[in-house]
């Protein structure tokens, strides 16, 4: 990297004080721009948007009693539904692991490509650049833009401003509506919103989200990128001279300057200073400075230089995606190299399937019931009137499937004690009782566990109480202890 | 103050005049729509400081946060009245064999023990020298859920006119000696197995029949109605050891149990009595 600092000269006082703390903002007015990266731009915001606002609609049956959304994070009652997963709170850590992808992945992504995650596929991106569409849709394109701007209030120019802020609103709207169902069944709560059924927390979220769309596509654009978003700011350390980074190959471009038609193109550059690059970027940089953190990568600029090359019948690429190592190859006429596969993308796609793997196995091997025994804390033993010792117990049966199961409870490794479950008394047997688990929720029964006073082993006795299942036989196993004086 | 403020080449930013360690900063100009959400911020501070009532006696315009407690305490228990009516209707023994109302009386009679009678009965009954174990299924005044109810409504030796009263004659006040108080001591030791002396227990067995049968009947197993204890089990009030059972023949201590039934509603009382049956003695 350049020494920054090598051509510093100290500024005198007056100098000193002419620099303001804050500056105005600079609106970027994009131009439009065709060719194989605005395209392949569209094709992902197409995808995105459509699996954004198309998912909660989507229905997913799972029996009577229970949501018929195939994407639904329901909060009141603590559930998360993904298709056939259900997930409940205490395996929150799931949502953990597809971060962990998330992160993973887009360290990997962008160590082979550069910031593709910011240029295609980030929402601010998406939603920016559908709104810009729009706004050229209804003021024209970036020429127009400007004098529009610049010139008198009139009613054509009122209009067109109401017409551009209308249609975002409603964008605005149908993707705050669009969250909102991913939090409660779709068609519902699309008619409460609609006759003024919903509650107070729906109607809040929903105004918040079309208002956070509103403002943060509409009017924050590329501000959310320079200023608020930390991505930018450490992505420069996923990049290394093998990754694909959008360059201006300096080397062939300059020195740049005008060029008449007809003149020769000896002892220049390609770069004919059209400014094309600029008047593309979204975020209003020039990309010939070099890679910075403004630029996201979305390749706008190397379509505009396209166009310019094929118009002035030259070659296409003098903006392109290249590594920095065959930047210096190209301007040397070295062989190119490309090292894709490196150890750091090994490291990141390993790293990747790991956790991926992980996942999935801990999913699949996840027990769809849990069994939890509590041992009484106050009193830790009773004394009963013939100077027996009773241990009482709390057992919590969680079952996470969708049928109602029942279970034999049996104890193992006490010797001779006597069990007794609280609201079955009565049953017949001495040391085997039957518990009911509903579907999908929690089972609370209270144990008993008597054992004669002769028979006491000490202070602490391990043993296990076990649930056999009635229907697969399958057992749980789950130790405790038995207390004595 | 900055002290030498040097321009960028790269960037064309002034840097902001300080070094640290060679570590120099450029400082780029912050933009403007920063500023104004910063004030923003300031703003909606002041506004809501003051609209959510926070100086005592001066009413702002956010409910105070007594009354929105005491709106969702309401709103509880207007959630809960489904079951809280139906357990004021049902009789008591319809609400142990009910498991819904059963569940919900255990949760609800398990909060209300503890703050009332965790004090003195130990947490889920445990007891303690002097305060009974609740948890066990030796029971003083009947361990049926009547019995229970009925000495949880207005106590035992309490200033409710319903109170239940036993009272253990003093024999230290001139009725019997030292030596007798040992022998029946034994005695009741031997009613348990614990006895070593025989002649002892042979000796104290007379004078139990004598002074004790009366209330205690015969082979001390207790008599609940009138609060007479079992004294041939495992469980002792105030000690099981010789000296204290001499003790409480002695000089007998007798223990309060307070009267809730001006201090309670019924539907509570009625939720501690099933909490308390099912503590795991219950008859």
């Amino acid at each position: 990297m350049a020494d920054i600092y090598s051509n510093a000269d100290a500024l005198s006082r007056q100098e000193q004080k002419r620099d303001s703390l804050y500056q105005n903002r600079v609106k970027v007015y994009p131009k439009k721009v065709q060719g194989t990266f605005r395209r392949l731009k569209w094709i992902v915001l197409t995808v995105l948007l459509a699996i954004y606002y198309i998912a909660p609609w989507l229905r997913w049956d799972r029996g009577p009693g229970a949501p018929d959304q195939a994407f639904l994070i329901d909060m009141p009652a603590r559930r998360a539904y993904f298709l056939w997963i259900e997930i409940w709170p205490q395996e929150v850590y799931y949502l953990t692991g597809l971060l962990l992808l998330g992160a993973v992945g887009l360290f990997f992504v962008t160590s082979l490509f550069g910031r593709v995650w910011c240029g295609y596929s980030c929402p601010q991106t998406v939603w920016t650049d559908l709104f810009m569409w729009v706004e050229r849709l209804i003021e024209g394109d970036r020429n127009q833009r400007m004098r529009l701007d610049k010139g008198p209030r009139t009613w054509s120019k009122t209009s067109k401003k109401f017409a551009k802020h209308g249609i975002w609103i409603v964008i605005a709207a149908l993707t705050g509506g669009a969250w909102i169902m991913y939090f409660n069944d779709a068609p519902t709560v699309l008619v409460n919103l609609l006759t003024g059924q919903a509650s107070v927390k729906v109607y809040g979220f929903f105004a918040l989200f079309t208002a956070t769309t509103y403002l943060l596509a509409g009017w924050a654009r590329e501000q959310v990128c320079v200023y608020m978003c930390p991505w930018p700011r450490f992505q420069a350390a996923m990049f290394d001279e093998d990754t694909m980074v959008v360059t201006y190959e300096g080397w062939r471009g300059e020195p740049r300057g005008k060029h008449k038609k007809g003149e020769p193109w000896e002892g220049r550059g390609h770069c004919v200073d059209c400014k094309q690059c600029v008047a593309a970027c979204p975020t209003g940089i020039d990309i010939r400075d070099g890679v910075q953190l403004e630029c996201i990568g979305c390749a706008l600029c190397i379509d505009a230089c396209n166009d310019i090359m094929a118009k002035l019948d030259l070659p296409k690429g003098l903006i392109s995606y290249d590594t920095e190592r065959n930047v210096a190859n190209r301007a040397k006429g070295a062989p190119l190299r490309y090292h894709l596969i490196r150890p750091r993308t090994i490291v990141y796609s390993a790293l990747l399937v790991a956790v991926a793997a992980f996942m999935a196995w801990s999913l699949a091997t996840r027990a769809q019931v849990d069994v939890n025994v509590l041992h009484d804390r106050n009193p830790l033993f009773v004394t009963l009137a013939d100077g027996s010792i009773r241990n009482g117990y709390t057992i919590k049966i969680l079952n996470m499937t969708r049928d109602e199961k029942v279970y034999k409870l049996g104890f193992d490794g006490l010797g001779y004690a006597e069990m007794t479950v609280v609201g079955q008394e009565d049953s017949a047997s001495q040391d085997i009782a039957r518990l009911t688990a509903r579907s999908d929720s929690v089972a609370t029964y209270r144990v008993f566990v008597v054992v004669p006073a002769d028979l006491v082993q000490g202070q602490v006795q391990d043993f296990s109480f076990v649930l056999t299942e009635l229907e697969t036989g399958e057992t749980v196993r789950h130790e405790t202890v038995f207390r004595g004086p | 103050m900055p002290t030498k403020i040097e321009k960028d080449a790269v960037s064309g930013q002034d840097t902001t005049g300080h070094e640290w360690d060679g570590i120099k900063e450029l400082n780029n100009p912050l933009p403007k729509w920063w500023l104004y959400v910063l004030w923003a911020t300031v703003i909606w501070a002041f506004a809501y400081y003051f609209w959510s009532s926070p100086i005592p006696g001066v009413e702002g315009f956010q409910e105070p946060a007594r009354e929105r407690l005491a709106g969702e305490m309401e709103a509880a228990r207007a959630e809960q009245s489904v079951f809280l009516e139906k357990i004021a209707a049902a009789q008591l023994q319809e609400i142990r064999d009910d498991p819904d109302l059963l569940n919900f009386a255990i949760a609800g009679g398990g909060s209300a023990f503890a703050d009332n009678c965790a004090p003195c009965h130990g947490q889920g009954g445990a007891g303690g020298p002097g305060f009974p174990t609740l948890a066990d299924d030796a029971w003083i005044w009947g361990g049926t859920l009547e019995d229970i109810h009925q000495t949880v409504l207005h106590g035992i030796r309490s200033d409710d006119p319903d109170t239940r009263l036993s009272e253990m004659v003093p024999f230290g006040d001139g009725l019997l000696d030292h030596a007798q108080v040992s022998d029946v001591a034994e005695y009741v030791l031997s009613l348990s197995g614990e006895a070593t002396d025989r002649q002892a227990v042979e000796r104290g067995k007379a004078l139990f029949e004598e002074n004790c049968v009366a209330c205690h009947a015969d082979g001390g197993v207790g008599d609940a109605s009138l609060g007479a204890p079992a004294l041939n089990d495992a469980v002792w009030l105030y000690g099981g050891t010789k000296t204290d059972i001499e003790s409480q023949t002695w000089d007998p201590k007798h223990g309060v149990m307070p009267a809730w039934v001006d201090r309670l509603d019924g539907t509570t009382i009625k939720m501690l009595t099933v909490y308390v049956h099912t503590l795991g003695g219950g008859q």
